[in-house]
């Protein structure tokens, strides 16, 4: 059979090509560009090579910021994914309850991130929002401006009320999926509560537990607008995320080589935790 | 050892799911509960089971009140039409879950386990999860958990339904070996008349969450009580037309065709019911009366073939052995055994056969 050749398909591609090369090619390639140069503005570029990439990995700041991230991360996994299923477990299957539910649920997840952030802000403050004066009265020293563990835990808790939803209706839609008859059969062995729990519901849920926890960890390791509107990063340094850090960096003090090569090597520890924790995912879903 | 449904009714709301019923199932039967779907099997066999509370009636096991007794203090097992499985257990630890909260011991479990699993051809496969296995290994494993137990009950909810037809056919004809010299009584529920006919025991026809007839199998279907379970038991549905009977002749109100009968019955019109494999397109044995057809749709089942025809206002499907190819529109000659004929009162009541 004779192949013809039409190259008219390219147009086709086009349009893809140039949209992805400008809102992800482009710009990534620019962040490289800084990340090996030195500029000092009107487009004067100097070769750095390496520099910036060793100056940020043996930076103490860097390993501060990465460090609070980290425990910022494990924490609100630790409160969220158990506390999400459990409200998923506890909500109502049927019947006029379930609509309302889910959009109770959902609101938190449609309010824009700097929103939740000022709601959380005014809410927290001491002397007059809602949160920060009760804990007064009731007799807390509670001050999230001024002390760290404060500002932790309002920021700890301005996250789990914002995202603890998407766990709950993730884990909510892979209960819903399970068939009665498991319960029912379940019920003829005899099996406890807890035991359906742990071997019916618990793998049964296991993929869109997985995604859920990925999602979490993505969104969360990458948190900027809510903490920076909340505490903007304070009080010092305590609540300085590395994203709220980067900009800092590079818009504050504008050190674009070593934001820009803070921002790959940022870039590459998502990348990998992310595939990490998919392959052991996928590898134990090949095992069972 | 006896199951006995007393006047059981449920209701949901204000719609009847099961209209009061009596039913007796005697020990060591397979029982099959016929019906299309939404006729009530499911809901009837959740009641038997303790699952479901009727609304009204009692439910006796052995003389004794079991009505609304929990599942778990009931010795029953249950095999549904999805394959349910443990998804985290291996096959062994699947069919020795119901033993090990009983609390059997771990010696016992391993001979039980081994015994039921060769039965059901899963030895090979115990340390696998299900999974890894095919539909039909992973419904045996659920037949497997359902069998270890020794249970007073043992239903099972069209557990053939979700299998391709070759997995079907070969779970269908080991299921009666299954269930012989087990100290039970057996609960079957499905759609498929045929599955009924094989596996033989007792049928009750179901139409609309009432039980409309239950006996030995092959007399429910032989001698149905009423159209309605003569229809529940045969598929393809049942052919149906008006006769007239007077003196030993009949005929059809519909066109002119004639055959004698020897039945004993006034004269007057009836309804009679004849089975698509008593009509065949050739000359059969007793397949002798003629009609004549016009083929409306043609289609081959495995060996059979499949002609639905008109004639006149009659729209009647034949079954025959053997391949047929005919066109739509094809005119042709159907042969009938008038022996087999069932034949109605004007009340849908059985009045005779053959």
């Amino acid at each position: 059979m004779n192949k013809t050749v039409n190259q008219k398909a390219w147009f086709f591609v086009i349009p893809v090509f140039v949209l992805v090369a400008f809102n992800a090619i482009i710009p990534l390639m620019t962040v490289v560009n800084y990340a090996f140069q030195e500029t000092f503005g009107n487009n004067v570029f100097m070769w750095e090579g390496t520099r910036w990439f060793k100056q940020i990995m043996l930076s103490e700041r860097f390993h501060a910021s990465l460090g609070r991230q980290f425990l910022f991360t494990f924490i609100i996994l630790f409160i969220q994914i158990p506390l999400g299923i459990a409200i998923a477990l506890t909500m109502p299957k049927e019947g006029i309850g379930v609509p309302v539910c889910l959009v109770l649920m959902s609101m938190p997840l449609l309010i824009p991130w700097n929103v939740v952030g000022a709601m959380w802000n005014i809410f927290a403050l001491p002397d007059i929002g809602f949160l920060g004066h009760s804990l007064n009265a009731l007799g807390f020293d509670y001050n999230f401006t001024q002390q760290i563990g404060d500002a932790w835990f309002t920021t700890i808790l301005m996250d789990v009320w914002h995202w603890t939803s998407l766990v709950v209706l993730l884990s909510y839609a892979g209960l819903r999926s399970i068939q009665p008859a498991y319960y029912q059969a379940a019920e003829i062995d005899g099996a406890s509560r807890w035991a359906i729990f742990t071997k019916i519901e618990l793998p049964k849920m296991k993929k869109v537990l997985t995604i859920a926890i990925l999602l979490r960890f993505m969104d969360s390791f990458m948190i900027y607008t809510e903490p920076f509107v909340l505490t903007g990063g304070g009080p010092g340094n305590a609540t300085a995320f590395l994203s709220i850090d980067l900009v800092k960096m590079a818009l504050g003090q504008f050190d674009l080589g070593p934001a820009a090569a803070m921002s790959l090597i940022y870039f590459f520890i998502v990348l990998l935790v992310c595939w990490v924790f998919y392959t052991l995912m996928m590898r134990n879903e090949e095992k069972s | 050892m006896s199951l006995e449904l007393k006047n059981v009714e449920k209701k949901i709301g204000l719609d009847t799911h099961i209209y009061p019923t009596n039913l007796k199932l005697e020990k060591n039967t397979i029982n099959i509960l016929l019906g299309s779907t939404l006729a009530g099997k499911t809901t009837l066999m959740q009641i038997m089971a303790g699952l479901d509370k009727p609304t009204s009636g009692e439910i006796w096991f052995n003389n004794e009140n079991v009505t609304g007794m929990k599942v778990q203090k009931r010795n029953v097992s249950m095999v549904y039409q999805q394959f349910i499985n443990y998804p985290n257990f291996t096959v062994y630890d699947n069919i020795a879950s119901p033993l090990k909260i009983t609390g059997v011991s771990s010696d016992e479990t391993k001979q039980r386990v081994g015994k039921v699993a060769e039965l059901l051809k899963l030895s090979g496969m115990l340390n696998k999860k299900p999974n890894e296995l095919s539909g039909g290994q992973q419904q045996r494993t659920a037949l497997a958990r359902a069998l270890v137990k020794d249970s007073d009950l043992i239903l099972l909810d069209e557990p053939l339904a979700n299998l391709d037809f070759k997995l079907r056919e070969e779970l269908r004809e080991e299921l009666p070996k299954l269930f012989e010299n087990r100290d039970c009584i057996v609960v079957y529920a499905t759609t498929e008349p045929s599955e009924a006919l094989l596996l033989g025991g007792n049928t009750a026809t179901l139409q609309e969450g009432k039980i409309i007839q239950y006996g030995k199998t092959l007399d429910t279907y032989n001698k149905p009580n009423s159209l309605v379970s003569a229809q529940v038991f045969s598929d393809p549905p049942m052919n149906i037309a008006k006769i007239k009977k007077s003196g030993d002749q009949c005929s059809f109100l519909q066109n002119d065709i004639q055959w004698k009968t020897k039945l004993n019955i006034k004269d007057g019109e009836y309804k009679v019911g004849i089975r698509p494999h008593n009509i065949t397109t050739y000359k059969e044995g007793n397949n002798t009366l003629e009609i004549k057809g016009k083929v409306l749709i043609s289609e081959i089942s495995g060996s059979e073939s499949l002609i639905h025809f008109t004639n006149g206002n009659l729209s009647w499907v034949s079954l025959s052995n053997g391949v047929f190819q005919k066109n739509v529109g094809d005119e042709m000659n159907l042969y009938m055994n008038t022996d087999e004929f069932v034949y109605f009162d004007q009340n849908e009541r059985l009045v005779s056969n053959g």
